[in-house]
């Protein structure tokens, strides 16, 4: 997912505890300014700044293409998307400021390595098809956990999922409509978006994060709702979502094992490199060092541009102020 | 009239085409999220508009071709736009000059064509005149921000204005076939709109305490498609890249 | 403004946004975002949040000038609202016959 194998940690305990506990179990939202352990604070700071990280470092491989896409529809189309995911980063930041973090902290901890972002934005958009692969698959699999965590228990979090959930409706559908156009068309065409399928499908699947069984965070975040789905739940949906829209654009999953099972009722597949999984996360992956250099440029370059519009903030109260005075 | 028409409509499309691609260049990469999407709303509009003046130039053309057709299969030497919106971003306060120029120059020019006698184009106008008075608001606010913070964003808003004021020029640069339009109603001369960009451009300017460069010299060669820069070149290489690489494709 | 407020490097203050969707509604607070004064609050609110249509009208508030009820008033702030059950129309039964009401 977009937060991936956030660490959770609970240390309090109590009487506090117990009917903090008791809220989330009848369904009531958590604000900001009320009792919350340390460790339900914590986990929620990495987790929903994972989120943001992941949003605003995800603009940069579909904004890879934006100069090049083939029309000036399928630009403003792919300039509007991609504009989306600043501002879900931009929701979701200020969501984890109700928590008492500030996002100049957070831009910092992601910048020097500190925080992590979503594994999937380190792999290269090397086509057009790449964009109708990145929103037909990412974000085909970005939905089936924001969706749900539309109900997670602390609500300005839950609140930014609403809005985020509504503006990305589209976002899904325009990738399948480039793979459509693509499955159809040249004799290219088509190698093009059987090529990024066969690219994106496992680090799709990788964006679930590893098998419960071996996720040791899941069961305390998912006792305080902010996680709702196991990794394995979601995974197995997005599979047997996927496969029959693979197939309607002619499209092979790049997958030897792929069968569905009668009895269950759902696919059979197999699992990710899960070796790769932890290499890419750990800084090895196609594109982390080019990600990271063109996130620390952009905020060193913009240093100036922050700090002289602040200054002229200050001079403008300033002589809002002196101006009273003199009025009074 | 319908050369200098279509040329007319080339101009405003390959000038909005051209900067949006320029600004979208920004989407990732900009100083603070709040300007990366104030960025991007900005191209997105000057993409809309294009896709307005393009498709109503190859309607008037009536040679078959679409708005898509313009942007992606003409070679530099067939673009009409000016220069100034051609050069590469620099930094961010030198794309909000360039920004605010051209901004500057958009507003004058489109509030007068809301009265153009061709009808289409006053629609056009009248839409992309809403999008504009704010894009000439919020570049005005962030070069007077920027002109009046730091020693350091002074220093740069003023370098950026020293290289960019010649090029402001070629907007109001004006032709036999600017003349032909205006005696027929459906467009201001330019140069009758420097008057305006002046004013506001000296108000803007002085409130972001920068010094207008004492010239009167003007660049030109892009408005007439006589000698584009060398940058045009480059961004089309990118832009057209899949149109020509593989030809007739839908995509 | 404090001492610290001279840094050169401070991040922009966070602003409060509240939108009007449509005439007649109330402003509805929307989210939240970073500027270095409220007018760039505004014009970051209207690229921010109506990106969609989405309002007419934009209040912005520093997020530190609000004051905040605290949550253990919850009980004595809310609830005896919550027993004056007649300040709500649907307390009153009107006959059928008296019309729209």
């Amino acid at each position: 997912m977009y937060a991936q194998m956030v660490k959770s940690e609970n240390t309090d305990s109590g009487p506090e505890l117990d009917a903090f506990q008791a809220r989330i179990d009848a369904g009531e939202k958590i604000e900001p300014k009320d009792w919350m352990p340390a460790g339900y604070r914590k986990t929620l700071i990495r987790q929903i700044s994972q989120h943001a990280h992941s949003e605003i470092v995800g603009q940069l491989p579909e904004g890879n293409w934006i100069t090049r896409a083939p029309t000036l529809e399928r630009k403003a189309i792919l300039l509007a998307k991609v504009q989306d995911e600043a501002g879900h980063g931009l929701y979701l930041y200020c969501a984890a400021e109700t928590l008492g973090v500030s996002r100049d902290e957070l831009t910092e901890m992601l910048l020097d390595g500190r925080m992590k972002y979503s594994s999937i934005f380190n792999y290269p958009t090397l086509t057009w098809a790449d964009i109708g692969a990145i929103g037909w698959l990412v974000d085909g699999a970005a939905i089936m956990n924001q969706v749900p965590l539309q109900r997670t228990s602390y609500g300005p979090y839950a609140r930014a999922m609403v809005r985020i959930c509504k503006e990305e409706s589209f976002h899904q559908r325009q990738g399948y409509d480039i793979m459509m156009k693509m499955a159809q068309g040249s004799e290219a065409q088509k190698r093009m978006a059987q090529d990024a399928l066969n690219r994106y499908w496992y680090p799709s699947l990788m964006m679930f994060g590893p098998s419960d069984k071996e996720s040791v965070h899941s069961a305390q975040s998912m006792k305080w709702r902010i996680k709702i789905n196991s990794n394995d739940e979601l995974r197995q949906k997005f599979v047997d979502q996927t496969v029959p829209q693979a197939e309607y654009l002619g499209l092979t999953v790049p997958d030897d094992n792929l069968r569905p099972n009668p009895e269950t009722g759902h696919y059979e597949f197999s699992e990710p490199d899960w070796t790769e999984f932890f290499e890419v996360l750990n800084g090895n992956g196609p594109c982390n060092k080019e990600r990271l250099e063109a996130r620390n440029k952009a905020w060193d370059d913009g240093q100036w541009v922050r700090d002289g519009m602040m200054a002229h903030a200050r001079k403008k109260a300033a002589r809002a102020a002196a101006s009273k005075v003199a009025a009074e | 009239m319908g050369d200098h028409l279509f040329e007319f409509l080339l101009r405003q499309g390959d000038n909005t085409l051209i900067l949006s691609h320029r600004i979208s260049e920004w989407c990732g990469h900009a100083p603070i999220i709040e300007e990366d999407i104030a960025l991007a709303n900005i191209a997105l509009d000057l993409l809309g508009q294009t896709q307005m003046w393009l498709g109503l130039a190859v309607e008037v053309e009536g040679a078959g071709r679409s708005a898509d057709d313009l942007a992606m299969l003409r070679d530099a030497w067939d673009f009409r736009n000016a220069i100034l919106v051609e050069r590469p971003n620099g930094n961010f306060g030198q794309t909000m000059m360039r920004q605010f120029l051209f901004d500057a120059y958009h507003v004058e020019l489109l509030s007068k064509l809301v009265s153009s006698a061709d009808e289409r184009i006053a629609a056009i106008a009248a839409k992309s005149l809403k999008e504009v008075e704010y894009h000439v608001e919020r570049s005005a606010s962030t070069v007077i921000a920027l002109g009046d913070g730091s020693e350091e964003s002074h220093a740069r808003m003023q370098a950026a204005l020293d290289d960019q004021w010649t090029f402001a020029g070629e907007f109001f640069e004006t032709d036999a076939g600017d003349h032909a339009l205006r005696d027929a109603g459906i467009s201001p001369l330019p140069s009758d709109l420097r008057a305006g960009f002046n004013a506001r451009a000296m108000a803007v300017l002085g409130d972001a305490t920068l010094v207008i460069p004492e010239t009167t010299f003007a660049h030109s060669g892009g408005r007439s498609g006589k000698h584009h820069s060398e940058h045009l070149g480059h961004l089309l290489t990118q832009m057209q890249w899949l149109q020509r690489a593989y030809p007739g494709a839908t995509w | 403004m404090s001492d610290q407020d001279t840094s050169p490097r401070t991040e922009w203050p966070l602003w409060e946004i509240f939108i009007r969707g449509q005439h007649g509604m109330s402003h509805r607070h929307v989210g939240s975002l970073h500027a270095p004064d409220a007018e760039m609050a505004i014009k970051n609110a209207r690229d921010v949040y109506t990106r969609r249509n989405e309002g007419v009208s934009i209040w912005v508030v520093e997020a530190d000038k609000i004051t905040a009820s605290s949550p253990s008033d919850k009980g004595p702030m809310y609830e005896p609202s919550q027993s004056k059950v007649y300040r709500h129309p649907t307390f009153f039964d009107i006959p059928d016959d008296v019309g729209a009401m």
